[in-house]
């Protein structure tokens, strides 16, 4: 590399060469652990399996071979009576259909097997999400095989038919005198859902639809009120923004529609000779984003700039650019050197910008807003015209409803998609109030903190069982089809049931087909939107799903000054708390999803919990460290204990602790993992506030291990990660490029690939080809559990997380550098980078860039694993895949020592039908079983496993074309991690086909980003990097 | 002493010799017949696809009864050729209209009417009449997979042949006992007509008695006893072993005697016709009941067991009731098979694999499945019906320049990750 002094590092521990580290660096596996019980802590020599122990277990085994050898079991093979045309046994049939989770959308397609459906994919046809898929709806397959469903309709603690249910319900509701009724729900997109909604109220007078968001951006909405008369989130378009600003909005991760603002961002990401040529401003050839936040999101971590601050001053560094931009407000706002670079950069591209900000505070939202009328921004990059509605929940009028509850003002009340008692900040004391209200009803799949607390519980069904529609934003709609028949023949969508109970006996399906004739499709083909499974509407006879001019109880003032001295009321002192969500978990409602707990964070790398993340300077000066158990008071009362989190990039004096753990009633997996921090968020002025003072740790002594997967593989001080700015690629497109020189025997110095042992071998038909463009990875995670769910892939459990043996074929490593040139310092015998004087020394740690590099086995042509197999149990295709082959596997584990990328996965244990690994769903439950990949193995005990570059689609894409007599076309067959990818940053096909994507993009970019990892060891891989390029000066 | 070891070196040869002759034996080579090719008319040519296309095989064929009579001169039975059309368009309402030859044919064939065809345009019904017409009486049923004489693959190594030649080195050898034998007394005899002139020793050694109880108590024999005995038990386990899971000829009693032999033998009905995915997907599907109705619907009544094993079948339709049947062909599920990529892409016949199944009363499983008779095919250079047709396959385009013709092993066909994922 040619920047010498720049440093990358995965974690502190590497960054700080701690022992530990440094033991289990040079270890592949670590063999002190004891793996006849998979438990973490204990090591003694008892527990291993003596010599006598191992001669019994032989005899029975060949006794028990024996045995079952002598007859086969006898198998039944049953068909259809009655065959339905579009099913062939063994073919894969498409549906197309919408994942709804409360605020979150992706347009979708579900691939079923035999009427299973097992796979989520991004539907490219959706205007909206572009293809692109979150983990979380990648993981919705396997929440509709969730066993703590409830299987029928419940009264109380025991089972109700429908109709009884519905007897009782119906007349419940007619009984209440004019009682007031409240439906509470997370936002509704569904038009026909709200339609069923309003038929409900018209029948039943007194009722009000409620509706809240777990991750509310409520003030949001009440600052676009105040500002433009309109209560609406609008549609961000980050495709058109060159200057992208954000306070604290993770657009990327977490906000409002990341797979959408993903597709957007991506655009202004992508480079190439093309690009490069055609530009007319090189400066902007990238957009260049700034991040201004507190802890580390994944929006954070791909920012050209970011700048730590305490949640609390946030408002005050809005104002500083307000000032900047504008001008006039009297507040005493920091000063920041990175503020000022991005004000002049946003008033040079005005109306090609965007500031948005994450807070849920109506004035710092005003001020954003009239940042944006001043560059220009509303109508250009901003279209409140096109509302998106994906986020619809009023804070005020929850703690209204709450408060109402409480006063035993409210007669019944319904929930749908709605677990306040869990997600609400005043949810405990909702819940006691319950039992007086006098119907209480739950559509909840499952008894949850809410719905164990109601009269009736009427599970809804699963997305991928019901019909419904959606309309994320105003004119794009979309459809919901069944997938499956219900599992459970007890249970009915929520829509079904609220027609039911309002007297109207038309099932969902013709009252959903009905509302689209009526008032919808406008002349539009039906089966053509269902087909598409998205629907644009021209037409303006629809009626608006959300009423824009939504009354607020608060009233907002707009006026300037005021909010400034509000901004500057709001700082406060001492430690504070930040409270986020997770890429993984999201707001927790499908936190029984092993999937998701499983999934590292991307940044941490933390799996199975939340944790209290803290700063380096805070950590250095508390002498904590990471897993040190502390109790996090809150204005002085104890409210949980969880371990400690050393986070990079985490401001100074604050601490980030992610929602959406902590459910006592989600489920077996779910249940008591981390701590609920929804009670922490405090409710002012009419929104939910996510960030408040008064926080204190108290170190309790105790150790509780974090599940983190990030020291498992080390770098080793090599260039695995390369990277350069804007400007030196302007003048070189092979800025960063690093390239290895090996010494011959004769002393000259080659290139790697001038010394070979290998014979090479012929691709004569296709050579599978894998690039992954560094610049547009953002990190989401969408591609690991796509893989994990299209390869059968088990999770295992946070102590085998601990004990290193997680099992996800494709991990995002995430890699922190510095841009700066650091000195280092011996201190305790270590080498300490520093910068500044021995007085104020800075910590590298404090703000650090990332980069997010997807790794999976890279197909080498020359492979180290291939050669050390003793039993040729993997070996090299001639389309150019590195194959294992299961069956043959003795489990030497040679290849995973010999491979240079760490990316073989060894089964240390059976994962299926074993009661301890219980959390693996998808392998030891009845129903979690039908999720699994007919096509792929489930691999047992004591076989080595790795990426596979989705074989069984390639073999499925080729037969598909010979049986249509043709070559089979780019973009055709795809590996489930490209499949998903939200901002195409990984791109496979064959690079033997010259109008592929990739042999493009190679042609393009060789000599110049494309690089291979580890290209001194001279294994000739599969997979090419292009370079990360930042936005920055040098 | 110098006997003994030319002696040695004549078995050694002749053992040679024989297992030279054995090999060339047992490597024999098959040439497929010529498909018959008929110079037919350009309307008969129509006729003839529309034959297969119609569905009009699955009851008949040309020359021989079927579920349906024999077509062969249908004409010249019918008095008028409109009368024909209109029955094959819509039988019933023929029947119905009281003409006395539909009315002879509906009785001779179990009352059944022949399904309703008014998809077809009259001319596409001459076209088939033409096509009856002008059928050369060799081709019986070209258009079946079962039908037509396609060759197999003898997977067994040629058993009968080995069998012949092992029967000759046994008489070979015995022959060769008999004449040692021979030579032994005749030597002995000569010597003892001159015992006189011999000294003492070599009087001993011809006068000598063979001592069996020394030589069964010797340790040579005991060693060679235990040794062939250890050898034949190493030999039988690890036979035993290889076919541990080896179900070859597994033929379980199924629910429904149906009979493979009858359908697919006699009537001749397309494979295709019943195991509707073998062309399109991994599973070559086993019937659903709705298939079986479209004849069973007439047909109550069968030669062999009468209406009780049909009655079965109707009682599943009537209670909407899947029938169970017993899964015959079990790969283990490491292995991915594939019917679509062996019949469709691969153009294999149905029996190559499962055997002379248009024979089978009760279906067992032909071949073993192991992995080993997979592997054969793949690497067949001698037999044309397994190679790869890359000159009708346009997704093997790239490799007609360098090659005719290629095995499956020359396309990957032997890589592990073609069939284990």
């Amino acid at each position: 590399m040619k920047d010498t002094t720049k440093k990358y590092w995965k974690g502190l521990e590497e960054l700080n060469n701690e022992p530990e580290f440094l033991k289990q660096a040079q270890n592949e596996f670590p063999d002190y652990l004891p793996i006849k019980e998979s438990s973490g802590k204990d090591t003694s020599e008892s527990s291993g399996t003596d010599r006598r122990d191992f001669l019994k277990l032989l005899g029975f085994g060949v006794a028990a071979a024996s045995l079952a050898a002598c007859e086969a079991p006898v198998k039944k093979v049953i068909p259809y009576v009655n065959k339905p045309e579009e099913i062939d046994p063994g073919n894969a049939v498409w549906y197309a259909s919408t994942y709804m989770d409360g605020g979150e959308y992706c347009s979708v397609l579900v691939k079923t097997r035999e009427g299973r459906p097992i796979k989520i994919e991004g539907n490219r046809l959706s205007k909206v999400t572009w293809g692109g898929t979150s983990a979380r709806a990648q993981a919705s397959v396997l929440s509709l095989y969730d066993s703590a469903r409830l299987t029928s309709f419940y009264a109380g603690k025991s089972a109700k038919s429908k109709a009884e249910a519905d007897k009782e319900i119906i007349a419940k509701l007619n009984n209440l005198n004019g009682g007031a009724i409240r439906i509470v729900s997370s936002t509704i997109m569904s038009p026909t859902t709200k339609k069923a909604i309003a038929e409900f109220a018209a029948k039943y007078s007194n009722t009000e639809h409620i509706q809240y968001d777990a991750n509310s951006v409520s003030g949001l909405i009440k600052a676009n009120k105040a500002s433009f008369g309109k209560a609406v989130v609008p549609s961000y378009d980050f495709s058109k923004a060159k200057v992208i600003v954000s306070f604290g909005a993770d657009f990327l991760g977490t906000w409002i529609s990341p797979v959408e603002y993903a597709a957007q961002y991506a655009k202004n990401k992508k480079l190439g000779e093309s690009i490069k040529k055609n530009s007319t401003d090189n400066e902007f050839l990238l957009a260049r984003h700034y991040q201004v936040e507190t802890n580390l999101s994944l929006t954070g971590c791909n920012a050209d700039f970011r700048l730590p601050i305490k949640p609390s001053e946030e408002g005050l560094y809005v104002a500083a650019l307000y000032n900047e931009i504008v001008g006039g407000l009297s507040v005493n706002a920091p000063k920041s050197e990175i503020l000022s670079k991005a004000a002049e950069d946003l008033k040079n591209s005005k109306g090609k910008s965007l500031v948005v900000s994450g807070s849920n505070d109506v004035n710092v939202q005003i001020l954003v807003n009239e940042i944006n009328k001043a560059l220009g921004n509303i109508g250009t990059t901003i279209d409140l015209e096109t509302p998106s509605y994906q986020r619809q929940g009023d804070d005020e009028r929850m703690a209204g409803f709450i408060e109402d509850v409480k006063a035993g003002k409210v007669a019944a009340v319904i929930f749908y998609n709605a677990n306040p008692v869990y997600d609400h900040p005043m949810g405990k004391e909702l819940g006691e109030a319950l039992s007086k209200v006098s119907l209480s009803i739950s559509f909840s799949d499952r008894m949850d903190e809410t719905s164990s607390k109601c009269a009736y519980v009427c599970p809804d069904f699963h997305y991928l069982e019901a019909w419904n529609d959606a309309e994320p934003k105003k004119g794009y709609y979309s459809l919901v089809q069944p997938t499956i028949s219900p599992l459970f023949k007890d249970t009915r969508s929520a829509q079904e049931s609220l027609l039911v109970w309002t007297g109207n006996n038309t099932d969902y399906y013709t009252y959903l087909t009905n509302n689209w004739k009526q008032n919808i499709l406008n002349g539009g083909d039906w089966n053509q939107a269902l087909h598409d499974g998205v629907y644009q509407s021209s037409g303006s006879t629809q009626v608006a799903i959300v009423s824009e001019t939504a009354a607020t109880e608060t009233a907002v003032s707009t006026d300037l000054n005021s909010i400034a001295s509000a901004i500057a009321s709001a700082k406060s002192s001492g430690l504070e708390l930040k409270v986020y969500e997770k890429i993984g978990l999201g707001s927790g409602s499908q936190a029984n999803n092993p999937w998701l707990q499983e999934l590292p964070d991307p940044i941490s790398k933390a799996t199975w919990g939340n944790y209290v993340a803290v700063s380096v300077s805070y950590a250095k000066d508390k002498g904590l460290k990471s897993g040190d158990v502390v109790s996090v008071t809150v204005d002085g009362k104890e409210a949980f204990k969880l371990p400690v989190l050393v986070q990079p990039g985490q401001a100074k004096d604050t601490v980030s602790i992610a929602i959406g753990y902590g459910r006592t009633n989600a489920g077996k997996a779910g249940d008591k993992i981390g701590q609920n921090v929804y009670p922490l968020l405090a409710y002012s002025n009419g929104t939910l506030k996510y960030n408040r003072g008064g926080v204190d740790l108290k170190p309790t002594g105790d150790f509780e291990e974090i599940a983190q997967t990030q020291t498992h593989q080390t770098i080793m001080g090599r260039a695995i990660i390369q990277d350069a700015t804007l400007p030196e690629y302007i003048t070189d497109s092979a800025a960063g490029r690093f390239y290895p020189k090996v010494t011959t025997a004769d002393g000259k110095k080659v290139a790697p690939k001038d010394v070979t042992v290998w014979w090479e071998h012929e691709k004569p038909n296709h050579l599978w080809t894998m690039v992954i463009d560094l610049n547009s990875c953002i990190g989401c995670g969408s591609c690991t559990i796509s893989c994990q769910a299209e390869n059968n892939i088990p999770v295992v459990g946070k102590k085998e997380v601990i004990n290193r043996r997680e099992m996800h074929w494709l991990r995002i490593d995430r890699y922190y550098s510095t841009a700066e040139t650091w000195s280092t310092k011996k201190e305790h015998g270590k080498d300490k980078y520093f910068k500044g004087d021995a007085t104020a020394w800075e910590y590298p740690e404090e703000n650090p860039e990332v980069t997010f590099q997807p790794m999976l086995c890279q197909q080498c042509n020359h492979a180290p694993c291939e050669t050390v197999c003793p039993v040729a149990a993997t070996t090299h295709s001639s389309e150019g895949l590195n194959q294992m082959a299961y069956n043959r596997c003795i489990g030497t584990r040679y290849c995973a020592n010999n491979c240079p990328y760490k990316v073989r996965r060894f089964n240390w244990f059976k994962y299926f039908d074993n009661d301890k690994f219980f959390m693996n769903t998808s392998m030891n439950t009845q129903l979690g079983r039908m999720v699994l990949n007919p096509d792929v193995t489930v691999r047992s005990r004591g076989v080595m496993e790795k990426c596979t570059f989705c074989v069984q689609r390639i073999q499925e894409g080729k037969l598909t074309a010979k049986k249509e007599n043709r070559r089979p076309v780019d973009g055709e067959i795809l590996t489930a991690c490209a499949s998903a990818c939200p901002t195409n940053a990984i791109m496979f096909g064959d690079i033997n086909d010259a109008s592929s994507q990739v042999w493009n993009q190679l042609s393009e970019e060789n000599k110049k980003r494309a690089y291979t990892v580890l290209e001194e060891v001279n294994t000739r891989p599969n997979i090419a990097y292009l370079t990360r390029i930042r936005n920055k000066q040098a | 002493m110098s006997q003994t070891i030319s002696c040695s070196c004549f078995y050694r040869s002749l053992l040679t010799f024989f297992f030279a002759l054995f090999l060339s034996f047992s490597t024999f080579s098959q040439t497929p017949p010529a498909p018959a090719a008929g110079g037919l008319s350009p309307d008969a040519q129509k006729g003839e696809s529309l034959f297969k296309v119609a569905g009009c095989n699955t009851c008949h064929a040309i020359d021989e009864k079927k579920v349906g009579p024999a077509l062969r001169g249908v004409q010249k039975r019918w008095s008028s050729q409109a009368q024909l059309i209109n029955f094959v368009r819509n039988s019933t309402k023929v029947i119905a209209s009281g003409d006395p030859y539909a009315n002879k044919i509906y009785n001779e064939n179990a009352k059944t009417p022949m399904p309703a065809h008014e998809f077809l345009a009259e001319a596409d019904v001459k076209a088939i009449l033409a096509y009856v017409k002008e059928a050369p009486a060799t081709v019986v049923d070209k258009g079946t997979t079962t039908g037509g004489g396609g060759n197999t693959i003898n997977t067994s190594g040629g058993s009968g042949n080995s069998g012949i030649i092992l029967t000759l080195i046994i008489v070979v050898l015995v022959l060769v006992l008999i004449s040692l034998t021979l030579v032994l007394v005749f030597i002995k005899r000569y010597l003892k007509e001159k015992e006189a002139t011999l000294i003492e020793e070599e009087k001993s050694l011809v006068n000598q008695k063979f001592d069996f109880g020394a030589f069964f108590k010797s340790t040579g024999f005991i060693a060679t006893v235990i040794f062939i005995f250890v050898c034949i038990a190493l030999r039988e386990t690890y036979i035993g072993l290889l076919s541990v899971g080896v179900e070859q000829n597994y033929a379980p009693k199924q629910p429904i005697p149906f009979s493979h032999k009858l359908h697919a033998g006699q009537y001749k009905i397309d494979c295709n016709y019943c195991h509707t995915g073998v062309m399109k997907a991994k599973q070559a599907n086993i019937p659903s009941i709705n298939i079986c109705m479209n004849c069973h619907s007439n047909i109550k009544e069968g030669p062999k067991y009468g209406k009780a094993a049909i009655a079965v079948l109707l009682d599943h339709y009537e209670k909407q009731k899947p029938i169970e049947w017993v899964r015959i062909h079990n790969l283990p599920d490491l292995a991915y098979f594939n019917h679509a990529q062996h019949v469709n892409a691969g153009k294999l016949e149905c029996k190559t694999c499962h055997g002379a199944i248009d024979t089978m009363e009760v279906v067992r499983q032909a071949s073993p499945l192991t992995m080993g008779w997979c592997i054969n095919c793949h690497r067949a250079a001698d037999s044309n019906n397994v190679r790869v047709k890359i000159q009708d396959n346009e997704y093997y385009a790239k490799f007609r320049a360098k090659h005719k013709d290629m095995t499956v092993e020359q396309i990957g066909g032997l890589e592990c990750s073609k069939c284990h994922y």
